[in-house]
């Protein structure tokens, strides 16, 4: 239950105190949090959104309408193309289209830090964890950006930190 | 901004409706690019619509751009929003372009395009009707809307995919429908061509796969087992029902013979479909309507309502002249010869009918000639003439399969007049050249034939209303609705209803003498003649609508000829006929991952089963297991062992065993003295759920479900004996023996309780079970909806022995080889091998198969044994040898190289 993991990493970031339980649903074992008040809420990137709020740390969720799509967008792709997936042809052109992406970005959303990268975080970890130094020097804007939000304050937690060399070792493949 | 389109996208729809609708629409620039187009520059793969925004981001998720245009208008993001949205792209979107792309791609309609997203629409119907609000996350239409509306426009235009029963969805769908936003997105998208407009974009996308759904199987789901909380006065009243025992339950109604309706009672009248005579069944088609009809009528004579349930073969038509030609015999000799196959395969898997007739009986004609005689009175047969070959030798018309000629489009010689076996185009019989009579070889003239039809669009508002009537609150399968209406939607015809042949019914009509009824048209009414056979107050089944609940049962194929055909001649011969209440139509079983299929020896067939060495219990179980009631299932030899060995032998038959075993060693075969502690009443509140559950699930006929309740009871059985260990705490002190016998005294009484609820499903097994257990016979025949005590303290019972046999891997190989499915290229070749050898060992006749099956498995249980009591090394090893020699000779007799005894050896 990758996905339910990552919410509880989450929830230790946002500093809530008491961790909720989440049950699974069906085949894809989709998290569902039972509120205090009101309905149960199904499906992971809503059960962020609602995490932030309650954290009233609104500012992650994006500040203008272009980040807050942004931001939804970006939950949308951890929960279809990287969550349960584990074929490595697609997680290879995953990483090569977000290569690609941060390219000239320092975050998902544009220039500031927002929940998309820390989940986009935590649904990669398992797959860069695995990359040989080729394969990071090859990705390495992707890199750049993994290295940095691992050290953000209270992301990583038990995660293991992922290596990565500063200096480039194989000049010839670019 | 800058908004990138393809023609056709699917996701055009939600994103224009949404921009409209948010007001954006002047502040985009449109442009349109090909299907395949990279608008999104770091996205290997094309995406498309996609939003280029000012800032030089990309917005390439659909939902995502409806979101941003809300955002835009100053809209609040919330929980219920952003939960529609993600089930639209995480559930909806797989299912619904598997649909889109079956109906638009492949051209495929009905079931194939609404079964994938079936569950979908209920979960938005759902979610409509329980919050009693007309849109999905709020009072007026919102983002959830126009993004769900969107995505299921191109389906839902077509109203054949929004079925009547998801009212709450039909309404919200049509609200939209007309908003001006809307209805301008539908227009620029579907430019009015309905979902075709998007086949030439979806022909370049991928073709998408079905998304992984658990193949058909009844195993609990988890949330179901996270237990339901049980309120105090629930346990409070199982406790009550548990004291009352025996007096509580209803009287037992005596069989009355012949079984009549009798006023103010439950009258329940259950037909299965008429098997046809031509052939052996095979197990798809005893789980489709003999099998499926059989646990109904035991559960409702277990009900204790009035039932009466009948089937027979049906007999007369070409197909049986056929067959009465190859085997060399009369058509009636044929019909006798196959009816006894049939009645006795359905005698051994125990269903259980009042009566099982035929339908080539004088009564048979007598009413199939009364109704004919209505119809033609009150003006509902139409005369037409119709060209068809005719073989002057012979001295009758030729049905297509009599006739062989040269095919029209290809030239093949041997083409059939139905249909060309080279190059597969149908054809029309008097179209072939140099056409031949298959019988005599004579070439046929074309003469042209008058004949009947039943004139259906005169009857179709008679059927409408009728419809209308008995649909609403009935339990009509969803496939058996589906296909109703699809009939209905594509507007009836006249159909014929004569042939010319002469195994039928003889039309009684001045120049139809030499003709007979088409199969179709007497075949439903071999239900009435069979009744009448059965008694001749049959008049008060069929002509009492008032009192009769009709039941029947059938696979889907048989749905239009019950639910349109036959109800359109009972309207229109205005008799007060008895229509079906209730249609129960399964979908079809497949054989492993294929069809069965007669000619090609592929599956089980009813009479094959019974060699099998599996009593007939087992068969049923399983295949009920399988049932193939919302979607095509599989039956698998493996699946098979495993559902054997798991959930009849170590759940329900090791629970059943243990308590009638704890009761006889540790009490001397006498019920002990119970006293309920909190635990066990909420055990009994437990078995109560399950029991009422049961009962709703087969009140409704969903057999398949029902079934996983009593295997849920006796998993709550085996875990109450684990937890409260009677076996140790009878050698305690004396609370503790007391604790001892309650529990086996209670699980005892959930093995009675178990040996009627599985009564429908398994007769032999629970009839052991009340032996063994000395079922009173009052109890034996009621299944109260609450948990009585069914053994008292004191209660003696009798010997108790063990339930099921373990079905073993060897056994289920050579099963499965003998029966070809997936391996049916190599045992054809095998045998080819076999039978060109030198030195062929004759193939062996099946009885000596039969004797030889039977000595491998006598000397497979003495090897069994003494491997269980640890016997002398060079015994076994000698006991062993004659096994592989008995296995080789019975590998030899069926034609099949002798198996390699390495899997034997790692052991």
């Amino acid at each position: 239950m990758a996905a339910a993991e990552d919410l509880t990493l989450l929830e230790k970031l946002l500093g809530l105190r008491r961790g909720n339980k989440y049950s699974a649903q069906g085949e894809r074992q989709i998290p569902v949090l039972q509120t205090n008040n009101g309905p149960s809420l199904t499906g992971s990137a809503t059960i962020v959104a609602h995490l932030v709020k309650q954290a009233n740390k609104e500012h992650l969720l994006g500040n203008t309408a272009e980040e807050k799509a942004l931001v939804q967008q970006w939950l949308e792709y951890k929960v279809t193309q990287i969550d349960g997936h584990s074929n490595k042809d697609d997680i290879r052109s995953i990483l090569k289209d977000l290569n690609s992406y941060l390219e000239d970005k320092v975050y998902f959303a544009g220039n500031n830090f927002t929940v998309a990268d820390v989940l986009l975080y935590y649904g990669l970890h398992r797959f860069i964890v695995d990359l040989t130094f080729q394969e990071k020097e090859k990705y390495i804007n992707m890199s750049r950006w993994f290295s940095h939000i691992q050290h953000y304050p209270g992301i990583r937690q038990h995660l293991s930190s992922v290596v990565f060399i500063k200096n480039r070792l194989y000049t010839n493949t670019h | 901004m800058r908004l990138f389109v393809s023609d056709g996208a699917p996701g055009n729809l939600p994103v224009l409706a949404a921009a409209c609708r948010a007001g954006a629409r002047d502040k985009l620039l449109i442009s349109t690019v090909g299907p395949e187009e990279c608008v999104v520059p770091f996205l290997t793969r094309p995406k498309l619509p996609a939003l280029k925004l000012d800032s030089g981001h990309y917005l390439f998720s659909s939902s995502a751009i409806c979101r941003y245009f809300f955002l835009l208008s100053g809209w609040e993001q919330d929980d219920l929003t952003n939960q529609w949205l993600e089930w639209e792209t995480t559930e909806l979107q797989p299912v619904l372009s598997v649909a889109l792309y079956n109906l638009v791609v492949r051209g495929k309609k009905g079931e194939d395009v609404l079964s994938p997203v079936r569950k979908a629409l209920i979960h938005i119907d759902h979610s409509l009707s329980r919050r009693s609000c007309p849109f999905l996350a709020g009072d007026s239409e919102s983002l959830a809307d126009i993004v769900l509306w969107g995505a299921l426009y191109p389906l839902l235009q077509d109203p054949t995919y929004l079925p009547d029963e998801l009212a709450a969805l039909q309404t919200w769908f049509r609200t939209l429908s007309v908003q001006e936003p809307c209805q301008q997105a539908a227009e620029s998208v579907l430019k009015k061509q309905g979902a075709l407009a998007l086949r030439v974009y979806l022909q370049k996308q991928p073709q998408p796969s079905v998304p992984l759904e658990r193949p058909v199987s009844n195993e609990p789901e988890e949330d179901e087992l996270s237990a339901h909380t049980l309120s105090e006065e629930e346990i409070a009243m199982a406790v009550t029902a548990w004291e009352q025992g025996l007096d509580a339950l209803p009287p037992v109604r005596p069989r009355q013979d012949p079984v009549l309706p009798v006023a103010g009672e439950r009258n329940v009248f259950i037909t299965s479909a008429l098997p046809y005579v031509n052939n052996v069944p095979h197990l798809g088609n005893i789980i489709g309507c003999v099998l499926s009809a059989d646990v109904f009528a035991r559960y409702s004579r277990l009900r204790q309502w009035n039932t009466l349930y009948l089937s027979g073969t049906d007999e007369y038509g070409t197909a049986t002249e056929t067959k009465a030609m190859d085997e060399g015999l009369t058509p009636q000799q044929i019909c006798d010869k196959y009816h006894a196959i049939h009645a006795s395969i359905y005698r051994w898997f125990n269903i259980s009918f009042d009566f099982f007739g035929r339908t080539t009986t004088p009564l048979q004609t007598t009413i199939t000639q009364d109704i004919f005689q209505r119809l033609l009175s009150r003006g509902f047969l139409l005369k037409d003439t119709v060209e068809q070959l005719r073989c002057e030798r012979c001295s009758r018309f030729l049905a297509d399969r009599f006739v062989e000629g040269i095919c029209p489009f290809c030239g093949y010689e041997e083409a059939r007049g139905d249909q060309c076996d080279k190059c597969g185009k149908l054809i029309n019989a008097i179209e072939l050249k140099k056409p031949q009579c298959k019988i005599c070889r004579e070439s046929p003239v074309v003469k042209s034939s008058q004949h009947l039809f039943l004139d259906l669009p005169k009857l179709e508002n008679r059927l409408e209303e009728w419809l209308s009537r008995t649909l609403a609150g009935s339990d009509w399968t969803p496939n058996a609705r589906f296909i109703t209406r699809s009939w209905l939607r594509d507007g009836l015809k006249p159909r014929c209803i004569t042939r010319d042949l002469k195994w039928g019914t003889p039309v009684p009509l001045e120049g139809f003498q030499d003709k007979v009824f088409y199969v179709w048209f007497d075949a439903t009414i071999g239900y009435m003649s069979i009744t009448a056979n059965y008694t001749d107050q049959w008049e008060r089944w069929w002509k009492n609508p008032e009192q009769v609940e009709l039941y029947q049962f059938m696979a889907k194929d048989n749905v239009p000829f019950h639910s349109v055909v036959f109800p359109c001649s009972a309207l229109g011969a205005e008799d007060n006929y008895t229509l079906v209440s209730h249609l129960i139509a399964t979908e079809y079983l497949n054989y492993e991952d294929g069809k069965f299929s007669k000619s090609r020896g592929v599956g089980v067939f009813g009479d094959m089963a019974q060699n099998t060495g599996i009593p007939s219990d087992i068969w049923r179980f399983y295949l009920l297991y399988v049932r193939p009631e919302n979607q095509d299932s599989s039956f698998s030899w493996s699946d098979l062992m495993l559902k054997n060995n798991s959930e009849l032998l170590n759940n329900l038959g090791n629970f059943v065993n243990r308590a009638g075993m704890f009761v006889c060693k540790f009490f001397g075969g006498c019920v002990p003295k119970m006293t309920l502690t909190p635990d066990d009443q909420r055990l009994l509140a437990h078995v109560t759920l399950e029991l009422r559950l049961y009962h709703q699930l087969l009140e409704k006929v969903r057999i398949r479900d029902a079934l996983r309740c009593f295997l849920t009871i006796s998993r709550h059985g085996n875990q109450y004996i684990q937890v409260n260990e009677p076996w140790k705490r009878i050698k305690g002190n004396e609370a503790d023996r007391l604790r001892a016998g309650t529990v086996t005294g209670v699980a005892v009484n959930m093995a009675a309780l178990l040996s009627i609820m599985i009564q429908p499903y398994m007769p032999t097994v629970s009839t052991t079970i009340q032996t063994q257990l000395q079922l009173p016979p009052a109890a034996c025949a009621v299944l109260p909806t609450d948990f009585p005590c069914l053994l008292p303290a004191g209660h003696q019972i009798g010997i108790v022995s063990p339930l099921f046999q373990k079905l073993e891997n060897d056994q289920i190989e050579s099963l499965r080889k003998r029966f070809g499915g997936g391996q049916l290229e190599d045992s054809l070749e095998l045998k080819a091998k076999v039978s060109k050898a030198e030195d062929p060992t004759e193939l062996a006749n099946p009885e000596q198969i039969k004797l030889l099956t039977d000595a491998v498995t006598k000397q497979g249980n003495v090897v069994r044994e003494l491997k269980a009591q640890k016997a002398d090394k060079a015994q076994v090893a000698a006991e062993v040898a004659k096994l592989l020699e008995l296995k080789q000779q019975l590998a030899l007799a069926e034609g099949k190289p002798p198996e390699p005894s390495k899997g034997k050896k790692k052991k």
